[in-house]
């Protein structure tokens, strides 16, 4: 799309040697870009600019100009003489600029850098050990990095409030709050929920929840995230596990089609949390509450973990034999799922296709909140488009199935994720039907259902999910699933070879890639692993035009 | 020979039966500027306020015609002007005369800037602590309006604005532009990052404004009466227009004196006009230019060149009272507050509580102030409670100069440079009285608590 456009770029001279950078861009970003760090504790690339903590303290100076012809002075070896500013400036203030050079690491700088880091801590209660932010914490990193290994400071800490409950899932310290004021920025700017402050003077200040109101919105977890010291902690997460011992998956947001980028921390195959991933093309570095709880799904007591024929246990094999008779031969109802992953949708295409299966789908909506949490609560409804599972947008409920199965036009149903008593399905008809169930937790169809094939959830399996961008995104399988269950792929393809008496292979997500990417020219040239960390946005061509449900939100735009 | 006052904008302040009515003002001649004024080109008034190189009264000292000048006028946005009034740096206390007893000068000054620069509304931020100069105001704003000096088509000249006043709620850092700006805009009073807030441009409500000192304000007053050209022969080149000299501390007279700028010497002022020191004591230091500016001591010889190139040698009295001496001599005018002390001074207690009042006054927007400022306080305090160590002068010196030049604004100086003024000059007393704290301690003796 417009990446291919060429950007005007500025030339800098970052502690003496020359990078071209984009125009505009921040010198902190700027920075980074090369793989060098301006270390910044208020700045945030998604918030507004305040320049308070002063750790991004540099020196700047832009080349000298005669004052009476305007033309660059030079100096003897004939390059450009550069006027240093008298005083070091921020970094987060400085957008870069043509002939700026910076010093990110003179003796001055350093300088700079010890006073703000003892500044910091002075009135800091360094309690790392019972801290939760330890090991993530920037106060730690750069008190290493820049902190003097003592302590001149013999006077009496300040002490202010801790452990306080400031929302439902956001527990507030005040004593290791450092005021960078990143949480209040956040919830004013982007949740548009303006609930925190400061409130006292100078070392007393502190932060706090305006009288009778809470940080209670759908974004409150962010505000941890942003927080660079421990003093915002999730209520969730708090003293669960150091996070050290937890290993980081990409993987995508299933609570809306958003699809927001996320990383699952886990330990020995438990999750302990849920954070964004920044993605400036669809949730920047944000992320719902709502869709970071999805995680307890795994652990939650109605997962489905064993298969089962006619309610008793059995083995993958004897549900699949049960399930082909239920499949075979008969007038077969497919109901598909917009939560399946775009391979699992195309291999349930086959299975549509050899058995004329009809399809049902429901269209799952919820209210939006205009950030991040779309009217669309369901992660792959484009994916089901592009691949041809549905050709136009579902009904929200299945009353189509419902009116098939009192005209008695359909013998059995493959059942995936859905629960259709809660779509608009009767009781009778249900009972009335060979049902078979292919899902994670338990409902009152697979309650019904004569064979019920478990799957796995979203953190257990690998797949790419189509957003409401069209942007095709991966996730990967952050911990093993339940002892004993395949994935939905080798589930879903043992299904599609046996229903016509093939033998089944074992596909993993790019084997069914290959053919995807043969079968739709959307997916030409693409594979599992050419969608990257950052995903790849599709040419749906005149899919876009259907009308969606989504009004504008963050990253979204409706025609 | 004493040097005699010449007051300006002092003129009929505390003369016998001036009072701050319209009607006494009007007739002691006053609004006559205003109506010459907007017969007059706005921009000519503003050549003439710059041709009479009136410097700013607030502190800095920046040229008010340059300030004009800067106005983002391409914007299209409506411009503001703001009058600080928040007269808050300790030592000084000749804007709350104006306000109090002379406020129709205020105004019709003001009027004639915000004819002159076309500003869309004019605003007052009076100090919390002013109730009666707000009232004051109020009153006198009211008593303008309905003689049309102000408000609709001011004096048939089609011009038209008005003057709202805003009360702070006491605090110091409002008198800093940008956060009073903040703080007129009801918030927090943190002041801006400047690039890119300069009020020029983006000041209050993101809109070109300017924002001057109450005195300022004034001398425009007197620049449209006496043209820019006259006005600039007051004083010495550079140095234009009269100073409002608040003289506290150890005088027999302390109080507010106006002269022309170098019209005469520090020595001068404090011997000639106030009284001299209370009898049987001696100069020991003098703060010149309000609290936050650096320390002279009484006995120190002044030795530099003037930035026309003279070469000067001075003792402490003979320094000549006008900007740039005092920025020669490595301190400043600042705010005109002339802070006296005498041999009866414990300098480590003086800084205690400078540096007290410093704590008290940082915004906490940004690190190396917030907790640096304290930092000194609470290290200065101890030194008085009995628990001073050799170590702690050296450990101010750093804690200054970690915070000096790195701040969001220009109160990080401010409290900076009194410690670091009071260390170089007086560094014998302090390590003294860590020695006598020390022996005292050792020997077991009551701890000495000589701070209120």
């Amino acid at each position: 799309m417009s990446e291919t456009k060429q950007l005007e770029t500025v030339t800098v001279n970052v502690d003496g040697v020359e990078h071209a950078f984009p125009k505009g861009m921040n010198l902190v970003d700027a920075v980074a870009s090369i793989g060098s760090e301006i270390p910044h504790y208020c700045y945030h690339p998604k918030l507004s600019v305040v320049g308070n903590c002063r750790m991004c303290l540099i020196e700047m100076g832009m080349p000298m100009r005669d004052r009476a012809t305007g033309e660059a002075l030079l100096d003897a070896d004939g390059k450009p003489k550069i006027g240093w500013m008298p005083k070091p400036a921020i970094g987060c203030a400085t957008t870069v600029a043509p002939g700026m050079h910076v010093k990110t690491n003179s003796p001055l700088v350093r300088d700079c850098r010890n006073g703000v880091m003892e500044f910091l801590l002075i009135n800091h209660p360094l309690d790392c050990p019972i801290c939760d932010q330890a090991g993530e914490c920037r106060l730690q990193e750069f008190a290493t990095d820049y902190g003097r290994g003592y302590s001149r400071y013999t006077e009496a800490k300040n002490v202010k409030p801790k452990r306080t409950r400031i929302g439902p899932r956001v527990m507030l310290d005040d004593e290791r709050c450092i005021l960078c004021s990143r949480c209040i920025r956040f919830s004013k700017e982007i949740a548009n929920d303006d609930v925190l402050g400061f409130i006292d003077r100078g070392s007393y200040s502190t932060l706090t929840c305006f009288p009778g109101k809470q940080l209670e919105n759908n974004y409150s977890l962010n505000t941890v995230d942003i927080c660079p010291v421990g003093a915002l902690t999730s209520t969730d997460f708090r003293f669960k596990m150091r996070v050290w011992f937890l290993k980081q998956v990409d993987s995508i947001c299933t609570e809306s089609s958003v699809g927001a980028n996320t990383e699952v921390w886990s330990r020995e195959g438990k999750i302990y949390r849920v954070t964004p991933r920044r993605n400036d093309e669809v949730n920047d570095t944000w992320m719902t509450d709502s869709g970071r709880a999805l995680y307890q799904l795994a652990e939650a007591e109605n997962r489905l973990l064993r298969y089962a024929v006619d309610g008793q246990p059995s083995s993958f094999e004897a549900a699949i034999a049960a399930s082909l008779d239920a499949l075979k031969g008969r007038r077969l109802g497919i109901v598909a799922s917009a939560h399946a992953s775009l391979e699992e949708q195309f291999l349930l295409k086959r299975i549509v296709e050899v058995t004329r299966a009809r399809v049902f789908m429901a269209y799952h909506q919820g209210e939006g909140d205009g950030i991040l949490l779309s009217e669309d609560r369901s992660p792959n409804l484009r994916g089901a488009l592009l691949t041809g599972l549905i050709d136009s947008l579902p009904a929200v409920d299945l009353s189509a199935l419902d009116q098939a199965l009192t005209a008695g036009e359909l013998d059995s149903l493959l059942v995936i994720h859905e629960d259709l008593s809660a779509l608009g399905v009767s009781a009778d008809n249900l009972a009335k039907t060979k049902v078979v169930f292919a899902g994670t937790h338990s409902n009152a169809t697979s309650e019904a259902a004569q064979v019920v094939l478990p799957t796995l959830t979203v953190f257990e399996r690998a797949g790419s999910f189509v957003n409401q961008n069209f942007r095709a995104q991966r996730f990967k399988s952050a911990v093993p699933g339940p002892q004993g269950i395949a994935s939905d792929l080798t589930l879903l393809e043992t299904l599609a070879a046996l229903v016509v008496g093939e033998t089944p292979t074992h596909p993993d997500v790019n084997t069914v890639w290959q053919s995807l990417s043969v079968a739709n020219p959307v997916f030409a040239g693409l594979d599992y692993n050419g969608l990257g960390s950052m995903g790849v946005a599709l040419e749906p061509g005149p899919l876009a035009e259907l009308p969606f449900v989504e009004t504008r939100n963050l990253k979204y735009n409706p025609r | 020979m004493a040097v005699e006052e010449t007051r300006i904008i002092f003129k009929h302040i505390d003369r016998q039966g001036y009072t701050n009515g319209i009607d006494c003002y009007e007739r002691h001649g006053g609004y006559a500027e205003l109506k010459k004024a907007v017969g007059m080109e706005p921009d000519a008034i503003c050549a003439e306020v710059m041709e009479s190189g009136v410097r700013g009264r607030g502190g800095a000292g920046f040229p008010a015609g340059m300030k004009w000048k800067f106005l983002d006028r391409k914007s299209g946005k409506p411009i503001y002007l703001v009058c600080n009034a928040d007269e808050s740096e300790p030592g000084t206390f000749k804007d709350r005369q104006i306000i109090y007893k002379d406020p129709h000068q205020l105004i019709e000054g003001m009027m004639i800037t915000a004819f002159a620069i076309r500003a869309k509304l004019a605003f007052i931020y009076i100090r919390g602590e002013f109730f009666e100069g707000a009232r004051i105001l109020e009153r006198a704003i009211e008593e303008a309006r309905a003689k049309n000096y102000l408000g609709d088509n001011i004096l048939g000249s089609g011009y038209s604005c008005d003057i709202i006043v805003h009360r702070g709620a006491g605090a110091y850092i409002c008198g800093e532009e940008t956060g009073l700006i903040e703080s007129l805009e009801g918030k927090r009073p943190y002041p801006r990052i400047k690039p890119p807030y300069f009020p020029a441009a983006l000041g209050l409500y993101q809109c070109p404004t300017i924002v001057n000192n109450v005195e300022t304000l004034c001398n425009v007053k007197h620049i449209v009466n006496m043209s820019g050209k006259v006005f600039a022969e007051i004083g010495t080149p550079g140095n234009t227009g009269t100073r409002i000299w608040c003289v506290s501390g150890h005088v027999r007279k302390p109080g507010y004196y106006e002269f022309p700028c170098a019209a005469l010497t520090l020595g001068e002022l404090i011997y000639d006009i106030c009284g001299g020191l209370l009898p049987g004591r001696s100069l020991k230091a003098v703060i010149p230019g309000g609290s936050s500016s650096k320390i002279l001591r009484a006995d120190e010889r002044f030795k530099g060149k003037l930035r026309d190139g003279t070469e000067f040698d001075w003792g402490i009295n003979d320094i000549p009272m006008d900007f740039d001496s005092l920025s020669a001599v490595g301190s400043m005018s600042g705010s005109g507050g002339v802070i006296v002390m005498d041999d009866t001074t414990d300098i480590v207690e003086a800084l205690a509580n400078i540096n007290y009042f410093y704590a008290h006054e940082s915004c906490g927007q940004c690190t190396p102030c917030r907790e640096g400022v304290q930092w000194m306080k609470k290290v200065t305090y101890r030194m008085c409670n009995g628990a001073a160590r050799e170590e702690d002068v050296e450990l101010l010196r750093s804690i200054a100069g970690q915070i000096e030049g790195r701040t969001i604004c220009a109160f990080g100086e401010a409290a900076s440079w009194p410690v670091q003024s009071f260390l170089a000059k007086f560094n014998d007393e302090f390590v003294a009285k860590a020695k006598a704290q020390a022996a005292r301690n050792a020997s077991g003796e009551a701890v000495e608590t000589t701070l209120i």
